[in-house]
């Protein structure tokens, strides 16, 4: 299987998140400046077509809806991920996980602790297994996919 | 009017703990005030036995307060006997036993149930679990255009010959008081049994259950300033009397072989196991603390809540109001037009503003008004007005962050 389009224009937009939005994101001090760049984070990202807004792809476990897709490369081994949901706030969330483990092989996914960005931004103090937000149910999915691709 | 807000948040010993949070997710659970807390923490520590079991005077006492218990609920509810007070550890619990119980005796394949768009899960689920798979067919009322119970198709439907009606007293979602008196009369009318899901409409308004005539009513110890794990399946003795088990073992049999079993009187017949004395205990000190509170005075304070919030909201633009003003218990239900209410919800939370995003466990009533669910502010007694200013200030600043 050749890697979708979605795949390749997903990481071309989490590098320049990474490389743009995060060390803004890492400045800023007050709640309300970071809630608005993180809240812009899913513009940034290629539209999700219809197709790709199927049922398989929805991640459980969330009040808002998520979507998320997985491509592994066959002869990288590296993980390639798409990711859109209803909300935004979830979804800039993710996209600030999402920027720093995409294209990791299953080795280099295993030495990284993404959800720690979070905390260290005060986005969010605990990821907690609450329902209403759903950022549990992502991040487990995130790792549940590298492991049985590994 | 009796109503003292300053002195009367001083016995919630939370608002000590938190007093730099707006807490208005009273729908979801209501704190507690110390007299609750003292009665439980006085049975531990100075009757904690078995009840109903053992011979020695411990046990004794124990079961001497965990009976009084009953009987000041019994009173509450204006029940005409202690024994129609089934202890349960909540509505969800009680609609379990009760729908199980009810298959059977009462209800055989082609019968039919009918409900309401509000309902809760605790009134859908165990239908669907107990009731569905052997035949039994679910009608259910729709909302009128207000999002209110709609009593005309209700009485179309009424001819469709329900054996049993079963409807929310208030809206978790909506806030909405149902017409309730008007709801058992005419489903007695049509020869219905009728079962009213109090666990918001108990903390809102006196209910009188033979005033009412209703036959069952359930509600939550945790939604009546009581305990969690505690509450209550009423039901009138003749109706309760037909009610198969659906737990068995403990105080609930009368004899055992291993053939058989008989099973014991009521209530202990459906009260299966050590049952949650130190929250039977909770639940009556808080309806002891209720009894002594100026109930209009509340229910005027809450009204004045909901009115100047409903007010605020209105000035804000791009709000889209779920809930009615009127005939409201205290819960408004909102969504910011165009945006998803755990963003508004998220919003809210950073500025420890602590209310509930979602479909609130009634995710039929959402496809319904054909909504992705709603952010619902509920109210209770220990709010005060300034809560709601702040609220309505923090609600601009999270509108005015989606809107950019
Ligand atoms: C109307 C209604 N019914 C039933 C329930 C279920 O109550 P519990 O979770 O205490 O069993 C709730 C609680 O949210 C409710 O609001």
């Amino acid at each position: 299987m050749i890697r979708p389009d979605i795949f390749t224009k997903t990481a071309t937009a989490l590098k320049n998140i990474y490389d743009n939005q995060l060390p803004q994101l890492r400045q800023l001090k007050d709640w309300q400046s970071k809630y608005r760049i993180l809240m812009t984070l899913g513009k940034e990202l290629p539209a999700f077509d219809s197709d790709w807004h199927r049922d398989e792809f929805l991640v459980q476990g969330c009040e808002s809806k998520a979507w998320l897709l997985h491509y592994q490369d066959p002869v990288t081994t590296q993980h390639f991920w798409a990711f859109d949901s209803d909300a935004r706030i979830v979804k800039g969330l993710i996209i600030l996980i999402l920027a720093q483990v995409n294209a990791l092989t299953a080795e280099e996914f295993a030495k990284a602790t993404p959800e720690l960005l979070l905390n260290e931004l005060q986005l969010q103090q605990n990821i907690s297994p609450s329902r209403s937000n759903g950022l549990l149910a992502v991040l487990t999915k995130i790792k549940n996919g590298v492991r049985s691709h590994c | 009017m009796n109503f003292n807000l300053p002195a009367l948040r001083q016995q919630f010993p939370f608002f000590t703990a938190h007093p730099d949070w707006i807490y208005l997710d009273n729908a979801a659970t209501l704190h507690k005030p110390q007299a609750v807390l003292d009665a439980m923490n006085t049975f531990y520590s100075h009757q904690n036995s078995n009840v109903h079991r053992s011979a020695h005077g411990l046990s004794q006492q124990a079961t001497a307060a965990f009976e009084a218990a009953r009987s000041t609920v019994a009173h509450f509810l204006n029940a005409r006997f202690p024994h129609e007070i089934i202890w349960t550890s909540g509505t969800t619990a009680g609609f379990n036993q009760l729908v199980f119980g009810l298959m059977g005796p009462v209800l055989q394949s082609g019968d039919r149930v009918l409900i309401s768009t509000m309902e809760h899960h605790a009134n859908i689920v165990p239908w669907h679990i107990h009731a569905l798979p052997f035949g039994v067919e679910l009608d259910v009322v729709p909302l009128t255009a207000e999002h209110r119970f709609d009593l005309t198709a209700f009485a179309e439907l009424l001819k469709c010959k329900p054996k049993v009606v079963s409807i929310s007293h208030v809206s978790n979602a909506l806030g909405h008081i149902q017409p309730i008196a008007e709801i058992v009369r005419l489903a007695k009318a049509a020869g219905a049994i009728v079962i009213l899901d109090g666990a918001q409409g108990i903390v809102w308004e006196k209910v009188d259950v033979q005033a009412l005539d209703v036959d069952f009513y359930l509600f939550s110890g945790h939604k009546l300033y009581g305990p969690t794990g505690s509450g209550v399946l009423y039901g009138k003795t003749e109706y309760l009397e037909l009610l198969r088990p659906l737990l068995g073992g403990g105080e609930m049999i009368k004899t055992v072989s291993f053939s058989g079993s008989s099973w014991n009187d009521l209530p202990y017949r459906l009260e299966a196991g050590t049952p949650n004395m130190a929250g039977a205990i909770g639940l009556a000190a808080a309806i002891v603390w209720l009894q002594q509170q100026d109930l209009v005075a509340i229910q005027q304070h809450k009204q004045g809540l909901v009115q100047r919030f409903y007010e605020g909201c209105r000035r804000i633009p791009a709000l889209e109001l779920l809930s009615g003003p009127t005939t409201n218990a205290g819960i408004v239900a909102l969504n910011l037009k165009n945006e998803h209410p755990a963003d508004l919800a998220t919003l809210l939370d950073q500025q420890k503003i602590a209310v509930r995003a979602g479909t609130h466990c009634a995710m039929p009533l959402f496809q319904a008004i054909n909504s992705k669910g709603s952010v619902r502010f509920s109210f209770a007694c220990y709010n005060s007005f300034d809560e709601i200013d702040h609220t309505l200030a923090a609600l601009t600043t999270a509108v005015e962050l989606l809107a950019e």
